[in-house]
């Protein structure tokens, strides 16, 4: 009878919402709406940048953790979609900028007396939520598919993802790209004719930020959980055999690595209007390398360790940076070597280590 | 004309019927309907002429070497071929070339008499119906044993449906079936990499055959295995012979021996021998072991 | 030799001889200055001094050199119309140059900026007649920004006097400068002409200038004038040709003593070492201590600094390399995602570790004399000798890594290490201690591209990271484990740059030379000298 046990237990994964996952749900959905309200302001955006960083850090391990590849230039996603939104927010400052002009500062100080094609719409939330899932997407959809198409992988196709978001960073830095230039946009004033330098908003976004990570995980959870998860799995293992068995893999990579860019941009576009300024910094290779390892640091192909690892590198960061500023790129650098030499699984892979002692010395 | 042929036809004709709205018979002949069994459907292999594989004056060179020489070879429906060769012979290159993984700079590559081969991606290949086993046991080692033989099974590839896809019944009774067939029964929730040598080769040769291949390209399968699974596989593969079509590349001399004369076949097997990027000679297992010229560069060594 | 007193008074008197010629090429004035044109220059309102001026400029001798010499160090004063030079408490009359009592009444004469700049034309027309052959060049040089017709007589002077036949069309030209604002129609049109004939930069925009349209009506001469710049332009082109050929060369040969070092650590091992920039950064570091160590402790020697410190920098950079080999990517082989991140990490250690140590501002390293400056090959095209010095350099190190490679035991070793491992170990070779050398290796030509580095950039504890994606990009097209694709690639992607810069500007050029290297890596995955293999892995 262990046949017929083995498959009926493997052939129904465990579901959607299995009841650790309700437990956690539930403290998740209490932190956000029970506890967010009662912080101090520095810790309510404090916590909702985390939060983005922790969705980029599930978008990295779909494509990380899940179908081996890694991107170094999923920092680009994140500004794409930090910029889309910011083209709204600047369009909402209206006339109350330095120059009391409609057109945003930067424009009247480079001498612009109109806005640029690529500003059309912008005034329009609805049209600036399209372009933050769509501009990263439809950028990620085209690289993808060159790359994936004459076959990159490894460590090529990280190395081109970097060039990518450098290219992109250089382009964005520049004045006449109209997004800018080295300023980027800042000054916000409201986002949706409502005031955003508000207690209150700030602990809007910062619940909504939560909501976005929860729906996010669950989303992650069933594509992996899908025998479409499986594949990518198979593709990280052993692509070969997954396309001598018929699978074409390139629709597969393409499809987790577009989704995982459009995560990012929702990400960049709740991250935005909390921290209330998005540069090309963003776009910086380092950045982007970052989130990669915020991914390890939780534990990859896992999908609640990245975003531990994102609390955990992140929550180091502020406290780093505010006691002891010299040494956060040691703690960082030494956090790369030791993840990659010591801790392969992460956080995940230490506690499920100590269980897996600890209920030995029980038996 | 072999009766599945015209049953296959029959249906044919009854899917046309029903697609275009005719009643009548629409083509016509001294009163008997026209056959529709040797309509040659674009993506399923037509087999009508008796060969599942013709591979022709294929040539692969690296860097100036090549690996394969003006290579030809005739595989027939049902066949199990034994193919053996000297390391560097160009086996493996070969069913890289079947199975689309490089592309030779001449010659040509049939499945059945209508697919082209060295037009298809791998992928495409392998969805006409070419399996392939690795020489070395390529399975998904982070994924169960259940897990595995699931992603081989034969259904739709395509993302949208693997999205959303769920197990039916007939596939979980192949999937039984496939796992008691490579006895690996009791291991459903085994992950894969923690398989031994030779069960890892007993999966793949599984996943193969949850793909339900037409044609299965074999890479050294027994290579690793303990002389009992070799017996085992060699009972497998002589199962197979005549539902699906073998090419077999092999070191073991006796695992050759067993397939060439284990199995139900009246049929004297046919075993190539491949040296330096193509062939050099074909016949019985007696008649190739006789040959001077294999004696000298292969067997004599 | 044995020195016979024939041959020693054949000596003497050849030395009498190149005597009476130097003393012949002074500047031998007929006539003194006289007291009226003396009492002009120095006395009533500026107009009529600086006419005065300019019109005893036409007309140059001793004494008036030595009023204007004393005019712009303000050591003259004057009393009832006398002009006096007053030097060491000493007077002495500016017309007659004898000594005198300098009168009780004597004030200091007020020079204003438009006298002053005056005086300066003066004396720079004076010393056109020096017999200094590089005072005379000075002064061409510090005409040309000026010329008016006034300076006309002089320079007709200086021409006739003139020997230097480089100096003497330089002359030509500097009058036809000054002919093209002349009054005279004919005396334009034929300045014109001579003008075509230059290839200078400034020629043409003196040219330009004179097209607009409120400094020449006359269409004739306008299109004398654009034809003539045309002329020019065809001439600069070439320099402008050359220039960009040698930027794109010398921007190539430092992507290509980057990449070198990366040639060996991922090209040949495999390694994708992030820190690669970091250790050119140590390398440059070091440099610069070894400069200040010179400037400390050897002045003398500062010049010979840069030599010093190159077997230093390999040192230092190699030994580094070799540490982080022994400690991190030892264990990471066969892993080159993990390696990635880690030597990222790395990278970040190293970065704050100069912050902490040197401080986040750049550092100064200064070139050597014999680095500074540049060789002119044409009139708008100069050779920096630190550019050229490096261009030959990067040779150099390309010499010493094929040979290494190539004809060396431990290259030998090294690839076989890098080609199979197990059997490389098995015939006896210590495959651990191989990689440490590789690496060490590769880490030390990096620190010898971070010390030519220093000579052309700047110092930084950020110099690594702007150097990393150029240089990936450089191993990546060139196609991993090969020397010359590195090379090729490096100098291709150096000219293509710099041609992409000035057509598009700088920024434009970096964002299409890697959206091109990204197309092509899709076109050719294993760069531009790819092996072709068979899969052996499935």
């Amino acid at each position: 009878m262990s046949t017929t046990a083995t498959l009926t237990t493997t052939a129904t994964p465990s579901a959607l919402f299995d009841n650790r996952v309700r437990i956690g749900l539930a403290v998740a959905l209490a932190i956000v709406f029970a506890v967010v309200p009662f912080l101090p302001d520095f810790y309510v955006t404090l916590l909702g940048k985390i939060m983005c960083f922790a969705i980029c850090a599930l978008a990295m391990d779909l494509i990380w953790g899940y179908t081996g590849i890694l991107s170094l230039g999923h920092g680009l996603f994140f500004a794409l979609g930090g910029y889309a939104m910011g083209m709204y927010l600047m369009r909402q400052i209206g006339r109350d900028g330095v120059y009391k002009s409609d057109l945003p500062d930067f424009m009247v100080f480079l001498d612009w007396k109109q806005l640029p094609w690529h500003w059309t719409g912008s005034e329009y939330f609805l049209w600036t939520m399209i372009l933050v899932v769509a501009l990263p997407g439809v950028l990620a959809f085209v690289f993808g598919y060159f790359a994936f198409r004459s076959r990159i992988k490894g460590v090529y196709f990280s190395i081109i993802t970097q060039a990518l978001t450098f290219a992109a960073m250089l382009l964005f830095f520049r004045n006449e790209t109209g997004f800018g230039g080295n300023n980027g946009f800042t000054d916000f004033k409201r986002i949706l004719d409502i005031p955003i330098a508000t207690p209150s908003m700030r602990i809007s976004l910062c619940v909504i930020t939560g909501l976005v990570l929860i729906a996010f995980y669950l989303i992650a959870r069933y594509i992996v959980q899908s025998k479409y998860g499986r594949v990518l799995q198979a593709i990280r293992d052993a692509e070969s055999r997954v396309l001598f068995t018929g699978y074409n893999t390139l629709w597969y990579k393409l499809s987790i690595w577009t989704i995982s860019a459009m995560m990012c941009g929702v990400a960049g576009a709740l991250y935005v209007p909390q921290v209330g300024i998005i540069n090309p910094g963003e776009m910086s290779p380092a950045a982007s390398i970052e989130i990669a390892i915020w991914a390890a640091v939780g534990g990859r192909a896992t999908l609640i360790g990245p975003i531990l690892g994102a609390f955990f590198v992140n929550g180091a960061k502020s406290w780093f940076t505010v006691a002891f500023p010299e040494y956060w790129l040691y703690f960082l650098g030494a956090l790369f070597i030791a993840v990659t030499l010591f801790l392969p699984q992460g956080i995940i892979g230490l506690l499920r280590k100590l269980r897996g002692l600890r209920n030995g010395a029980k038996a | 004309m072999t009766p599945e042929l015209l049953e296959d036809g029959a249906k044919r004709l009854a899917e046309y019927k029903a697609k275009h709205n005719v009643t009548e018979d629409i083509a016509q002949s001294g009163g008997q309907a026209a056959s529709f069994a040797r309509v040659v459907q674009p993506n399923i292999v037509d087999v009508s002429a008796g060969g599942i594989l013709y591979v022709d004056e294929i040539t692969v060179s690296f860097d100036g070497f090549r690996a394969l020489n003006k290579l030809s070879l005739d595989v027939r429906v049902g066949e199990l071929r034994c193919i053996i060769g000297p390391n560097g012979a160009g086996k493996t290159t070969m069913m890289d070339v079947i199975t689309g993984k490089t592309k030779p700079d001449s010659g040509k590559a049939f499945f059945g008499s209508n697919i082209d081969l060295l037009r298809l991606r791998e992928s495409e290949i392998a969805e006409r119906g070419i399996g392939r086993k690795f020489q070395k046991p390529t399975v998904f080692e982070q994924l169960s044993v259940f897990e595995n033989l699931e992603l081989a099974a034969k259904t739709d590839r395509r993302v949208r449906h693997t999205i959303f896809a769920k197990l039916t019944p007939s596939e979980l009774d192949q999937l039984h079936a496939t796992m008691k067939l490579i006895h690996l029964a009791g291991d459903g929730a085994r992950v894969a990499g923690t398989l031994s040598h030779g069960q890892k080769q007993w999966l793949e040769i599984g996943m193969l055959l949850m793909q339900n291949p037409k044609l299965l390209l074999l890479d050294e399968p027994v290579a690793g295995m303990t002389d009992e699974e070799t017996e085992r596989t060699a009972e497998l593969f002589l199962s197979l012979e005549g539902k699906h079509s073998l090419v077999v590349v092999e070191h073991d001399m006796k695992f050759i021996g067993e397939l060439v004369n284990g199995g139900q076949r009246e049929k004297k097997k046919i075993v190539t021998v491949l040296h330096e990027g193509s062939v050099l000679a074909e016949g019985s297992l007696a008649d190739v072991q006789s040959n001077e010229r294999v004696i000298e560069v292969y067997l004599g060594r | 030799m044995l020195l016979t007193p024939d041959i020693i008074g054949a000596m003497k008197r050849f030395k009498h001889l190149l005597l009476i010629s130097f003393f012949a090429s002074m500047p031998q004035f007929n006539w003194a200055i006289t007291a009226d044109v003396v009492k002009a220059i120095t006395t009533g309102e500026n107009d009529d001094r600086i006419n005065a001026l300019t019109k005893a400029v036409g007309t140059p001798d001793d004494a008036l050199a030595r009023l204007i010499d004393a005019m712009i160090d303000d050591a003259v004063k004057i009393a009832d119309g006398r002009a006096f030079i007053v030097r060491n408490g000493k007077a002495i009359d500016a017309v007659t140059g004898v000594e005198v009592a300098l009168p009780s009444n004597a004030e200091d004469i007020v020079n204003n900026n438009r006298v002053r700049s005056e005086l300066d034309n003066a004396k720079a027309a004076l010393s056109l007649l020096s017999p200094n052959e590089s005072a005379r060049e000075a002064a061409i040089k510090a005409l040309k920004d000026n010329a008016d017709e006034t300076k006309l007589p002089l320079i007709d002077k200086a021409l006739a006097k003139e020997t230097n036949a480089e100096l003497k069309a330089k002359l030509q030209q500097l009058r036809a400068a000054m002919l093209v604002a002349s009054s005279d129609k004919a005396k334009r049109l034929e300045a014109i002409a001579a003008l075509a004939g230059s290839g200078e930069p400034g020629v043409k925009s003196l040219l330009q200038e004179r097209l607009q349209p409120s400094a020449e009506s006359d269409p004739e001469v306008r299109a004398a004038l654009a034809s003539a710049i045309k002329a020019i332009d065809g001439k600069l082109v070439w320099g402008e040709r050359l220039g960009v050929i040698f930027s794109g060369a010398s921007l190539g040969s430092i992507l290509l003593l980057v990449a070198l070092g990366l040639a060996i650590t991922y090209g040949l091992m495999g390694v994708i070492n992030m820190a690669h920039g970091e250790l050119m950064m140590i390398g440059a570091y070091t440099t610069y201590v070894v400069q200040n160590l010179f400037r400390q402790h050897l002045p003398s020697a500062f010049d010979f600094y840069i030599i010093a410190s190159i077997p230093i920098a390999f040192a230092v950079s190699a030994l580094v390399g070799a540490a982080l080999e022994r400690t991190v990517i030892r264990w990471l082989y066969g892993r080159p995602l993990e390696t990635l991140l880690a030597t990222w990490g790395i990278s970040l250690m190293l970065i704050q570790l100069m912050r902490s140590t040197f401080g986040a501002q750049n550092v100064p390293v200064e070139n050597p004399s014999w680095l500074s400056g540049g060789f002119p090959i044409m009139s708008n095209l100069i050779l920096p000798y630190n550019r050229i010095a490096i261009i030959g350099f990067a040779f150099f190190v390309l010499l010493l890594v094929y040979l290494l490679i190539n004809k060396t035991r431990l290259g030998l070793f090294v690839r076989g290490v890098t080609q199979n491992r197990t059997m490389a170990s098995c015939m006896g070779v210590n495959t651990a201690r191989i990689d440490t050398y590789a690496f060490a290796l590769g880490a030390g030509i990096a620190g010898l591209a971070g010390c030519a580095l220093s000579q052309v950039g700047n110092v930084g504890p950020d110099l690594g990271q702007s150097y990393i994606v150029d240089s990936f990009m450089v191993v990546v097209l060139g196609g991993v484990g090969q020397l010359a694709g590195t090379v090729y690639a490096a100098l291709g992607l150096g000219v293509l740059n710099k041609f992409l810069e000035g057509w598009t500007g700088a920024v434009l050029a970096k964002i299409i030379v890697l959206v091109f290297i990204v197309i092509f890596i899709q076109r050719r995955p294993q760069g531009i000298f790819a092996l072709k293999g068979r899969s052996a892995e499935a």
